[in-house]
């Protein structure tokens, strides 16, 4: 048997002007019952006994007072939520990204990350876009969708896409070396390879569906007479 | 040129301002020089300014100020939805309903086959151009 959850009632006392209920206090007390609630409990309200707190246990007197106040830290009540996702964006929608290197260009939405942003890749082969990360903010969410549930993408997160801090030293030889011997920075093989197994499993659903994979390739623009607030995407 | 579509009672026209903008009434009395009361059978009957409305070519017997059940059976009995989508303008605003609403995908589509069907068009033109040549 489920506990009794009563629904609460509207209000009883509906006000006449605000801050003014129709009914008056003795009225009131009748229309909430208050006086079944008595007649129920012996002729006064029900009461619950006071929690009783525990003696504090004998210890001894702290060794240590400290000189000056300790200033005690201010109330935080700031509740950060997980990141809201736009209700036109959902994993498999077409985005158009619409700033940085890539703007203009169609790309797959795979998953949002827990930092709110959100994973996209081109696919790579189809539109030279790769497994990035992108805020929602700057994209606009299409109404075509792929089924990208049988896709894995549970390997990238907020730390995969973190920059290698790489740490200096300080040292005379370094120094003059610097311009000589500038590490080349390019991709580490295994992040091919997982931009690979990622397009792997999309270049099939995405040729599944006609024109989709050259739909992909194109870039957006707007031409002239096109009025974007009148688009519907 | 003479006029040719008259405000009259059962004439039928298109709302082009307002709340009720582009639903098709029919003009079921009319109030003064200005106004007339209109009624559809999806709308609540009002008065309108004649600034509002575009006449169309359609008009429907009816007595002045029908019941809404008369009035539907004269526009089910004139087929005047019908009508009205088969005439070239009501064809027109078909087209612009579905441009419209094409998404983005849709419009890249019609893209690729205007350009297919235009480079076939040419294709055969330059033929022919060559056969006339020779």
């Amino acid at each position: 048997m489920a506990p009794k959850t009563k629904k609460a009632h509207t209000s009883r006392n509906p006000p006449v002007v605000r801050g003014v209920g129709r009914h008056s206090r003795s009225k009131m007390y009748h229309k909430k019952g208050l006086w079944a609630l008595k007649a129920k409990n012996g002729g006064s309200f029900p009461t619950t006994p006071k929690a009783v707190k525990e003696a504090p246990k004998e210890g001894r007197p702290p060794r240590f007072y400290p000189a000056d106040d300790v200033k005690k830290p201010l109330h935080r009540n700031k509740i950060v939520n997980p990141p809201k996702l736009r209700a036109s964006i959902a994993p498999g929608s077409v985005l158009i990204l619409l700033a940085g290197p890539y703007k203009g260009k169609r790309v797959v939405f795979l998953k949002q990350l827990s930092s709110g942003l959100l994973l996209i890749t081109g696919p790579f082969k189809v539109n030279g876009v790769p497994l990035r990360r992108v805020n929602q903010a700057y994209v606009i969410g299409t109404s075509t969708k792929l089924d990208v549930s049988s896709v894995d993408v549970a390997k990238f997160t907020d730390a995969y896409f973190q920059k290698e801090v790489e740490k200096k030293k300080k040292s005379e030889s370094q120094f003059f070396q610097a311009d000589e011997e500038k590490e080349e920075k390019s991709l580490p093989a295994e992040k091919k390879e997982d931009q690979k197994a990622v397009d792997g499993q999309l270049i099939p659903l995405i040729k599944n569906v006609p024109d989709l994979e050259s739909y992909l390739g194109s870039r957006f623009s707007l031409k002239a007479g096109v009025k974007p607030h009148e688009l519907v995407f | 040129m003479p006029f040719r579509r008259y405000v009259e009672i059962g004439r039928v026209a298109l709302v082009n301002y307002g709340p009720e903008y582009g639903k098709l009434v029919v003009i079921v009395d009319v109030i003064d020089q200005n106004r007339a009361l209109v009624d559809s059978p999806n709308i609540v009957r009002t008065q309108i300014n004649f600034k509002r409305l575009s006449l169309t070519d359609i008009k429907i017997e009816i007595s002045r100020n029908p019941l809404k059940k008369e009035l539907k059976e004269a526009i089910d009995k004139a087929d005047v939805y019908n009508k009205w989508n088969k005439s070239s303008w009501g064809r027109k605003l078909i087209v612009q309903q579905r441009r419209a609403a094409l998404t983005d995908f849709d419009r890249f589509k019609v893209m690729v086959s205007k350009i297919k069907r235009s480079s076939l068009i040419r294709k055969e033109l330059s033929k022919l151009r060559k056969t006339q040549k020779a």
